[in-house]
């Protein structure tokens, strides 16, 4: 059913297809609508101790197993395991491939169907619809039914995968006890969605682009790709992280030159940028990328974010990163402030780091700790 | 909104009271004491969230708390307590009219930025405030700008002026005039020793703020 592209080596994701399909926010219906997903830990007998975790832009369902397609661990491997926050001996850990991913979600990598359903035989590549952060928990809930989970224990995520924990606090508030959005915010800022736009354009100025048609010969946009996650990849990282790893250090080169990498940080950049392309799709990143800039919880509840979540019962934990630029701590500062305005249950910290907007990503004790907290604080409530 | 209304039922009377908290500050427990079961409460400069557990454990409180110190209040979340970091100058404005039974800050009032507006946010936002702060009138800070000229320095005033983060300090009868002024009903008040033990002075306003050492105000709209 998929229509592969060069350089992807075909994988088999476990996945869920949902026939019926779904009505998008855009008005598109596209059927059928596949998830793909992975699971840890053991659901248990009560169904009461299950946990979605929501990926970030680039990230995948794969958080804490060896990846398939780079050999890589897991993305959240500090965060998810036994003993860990997300603590796989107690809890059943979910993850799914956001809707307009590549790996193996609905997506425009994968195989366009007709308003019928039936397969075209071509990928959707740009003719796939425009999707939204509720566009994909739309179909995040329809594979927690299909696993026959009444009520999610938790929604957890950063950065996109916090705009998707908000998301369905505020669309499905029932099936959410609790809910951590971590170094995110209630809507994309316009310095975001002008460095998301620096980073499309490097892909439609790749002339292997051609207009998004690039699989028809097999050939994929790989220096606009590249340069896209080059930038994108300095908005992830602090001032003090690209100091403390690279500082101004030279790779050796004797004389000034403007052909080859000079700085350190420059072939940290790049190699960054070669790697990416050998696993994300350059349609799929559009796609998201859009999907995030199109983010804005207050204006889809008439501009008032508290509405978002007034009379909800879910219980809250925000954080932030002292370093992260990306979403800076005033942004959750403000989902807290809306949270407490619709009377909330919400718990907010905003930790100690250096390590910019990535540090949710990485080993950071308090974070850990707190988030551990707040999740067993949580499941002893219910009784997990 | 809080799962439970507020048991509405008012405080035992002190002499029925025979439940100690442990580990928790002595002007904690007389504040406990103070709040019935099942009430929605926010604790303002709750620190690691002694009180809120206790709360929530003994009470059926729903309880939830705001810090300033950052280490403390990640302390509190991950003992599962809902805490955010922030302030009482600015972060109360943010909540609705009568979110909460009770309003709790304690001896923090002296150290905010404007006093009488984070009591009336305790007041709009909660049905009762608790408020607890160290008494300026008492007879040692009095003795010691008398004799010696100096900026008192005593067991409850131990930061030099230079540096002390108690930027509103004020006495239990200027207390008392605040809440006339403002339209509070003082509900309940006693005096408290350092250690938070009730000190026998309940009966005169101007004796309490002569050797009272805090103040514990229970407050409501009029």
């Amino acid at each position: 059913m998929t229509a592969q592209i060069a350089p992807f080596p075909q994988v088999d994701h476990q996945r869920a297809l949902f026939a019926e399909g779904m009505r998008l926010d855009c008005g598109v219906t596209i059927a059928p609508v596949v998830v793909a997903y992975r699971t840890y830990g053991r659901l248990n007998a009560a169904r009461s101790n299950a946990i979605l975790i929501c990926h970030a832009l680039t990230g995948d369902q794969y958080v804490a197993e060896r990846h398939p397609l780079t050999g890589r661990p897991g993305w959240w491997e500090s965060v998810v395991g036994p003993g860990k926050p997300l603590d796989t001996d107690r809890y059943f850990l979910i993850c799914a491939n956001v809707l307009g991913g590549c790996m193996g979600s609905t997506g425009p990598r994968e195989e366009m169907t007709d308003p019928a359903g039936r397969p075209l035989g071509r990928p959707w590549g740009t003719d796939f619809p425009n999707v939204t952060i509720r566009d994909m928990v739309k179909a995040q809930k329809k594979l927690v039914d299909h696993l026959g989970i009444p009520r999610l224990l938790a929604v957890v995520g950063g950065s996109m995968g916090g705009m998707q924990v908000l998301e369905w606090a505020a669309t499905f508030p029932e099936t959410v006890f609790a809910a951590a959005p971590i170094a995110t915010a209630a809507y994309h800022s316009a310095q975001n969605i002008a460095f998301h736009e620096v980073g499309r354009a490097a892909i439609h100025a790749d002339p292997e682009w051609k207009r998004g048609r690039y699989w028809e010969e097999g050939r994929i946009p790989a220096q606009g790709l590249s340069v896209a996650r080059m930038v994108a990849h300095i908005t992830y990282l602090s001032e003090q992280a690209l100091t403390r790893k690279f500082g101004r250090r030279l790779r050796g080169a004797a004389a000034l030159t403007f052909l080859e990498d000079v700085f350190e940080v420059e072939s940290y950049l790049r190699h960054q940028g070669s790697t990416f392309v050998r696993r994300f799709d350059a349609n799929s990143y559009l796609t998201i990328t859009r999907a995030m800039d199109y983010f804005d919880m207050a204006a889809e509840h008439g501009g008032d974010l508290a509405a978002a979540f007034r009379g909800t019962a879910t219980r809250f934990f925000v954080a932030s990163f002292s370093s992260d630029w990306l979403f800076p701590t005033s942004e959750s500062r403000a989902l807290v402030r809306a949270l407490n305005a619709a009377a909330a249950n919400v718990s907010f910290v905003e930790i100690a780091s250096d390590k910019g907007h990535d540090a949710f990503l990485l080993e950071e004790p308090e974070f850990h700790r707190a988030l551990g907290g707040f999740l067993a604080g949580a499941a002893d409530r219910v009784g997990v | 909104m809080p799962d439970s209304p507020a048991d509405l039922r008012p405080p035992l009377p002190r002499s029925e009271i025979r439940y100690v908290a442990k580990n928790m500050r002595l002007d904690l427990r007389l504040i406990a004491e103070m709040i019935p079961r099942g009430a929605r409460v926010l604790d303002i400069g709750c620190g690691d969230g002694a009180l809120l557990a206790h709360l929530t454990a003994e009470k059926a409180a729903d309880a939830r708390g705001i810090e300033i110190d950052m280490a403390a209040a990640t302390q509190a979340v991950a003992a599962g307590l809902a805490v955010i970091q922030g302030d009482a100058d600015h972060d109360l404005a943010f909540y609705p009219d009568g979110a909460f039974d009770y309003v709790v800050l304690s001896r923090t009032l002296q150290a905010v930025e404007k006093p009488r507006e984070v009591l009336r946010q305790m007041l709009r936002i909660g049905r009762h405030a608790i408020v607890s702060f160290p008494n300026f009138g008492h007879w040692m800070v009095r003795w010691h700008l008398l004799a010696k000229g100096r900026m008192p320095m005593t067991s409850t005033w131990h930061r030099a002026w230079y540096e002390t983060p108690n930027i509103h300090p004020c006495t239990i009868r200027d207390f008392f005039g605040l809440c006339a002024l403002d339209g509070y009903v003082v509900e309940e008040w006693l005096a408290v020793d350092e250690h938070g033990l009730k000190a026998p002075w309940r009966r005169s306003p101007r004796l309490a703020n002569l050797f009272g050492e805090q103040a514990l105000f229970q407050l409501r709209r009029r």
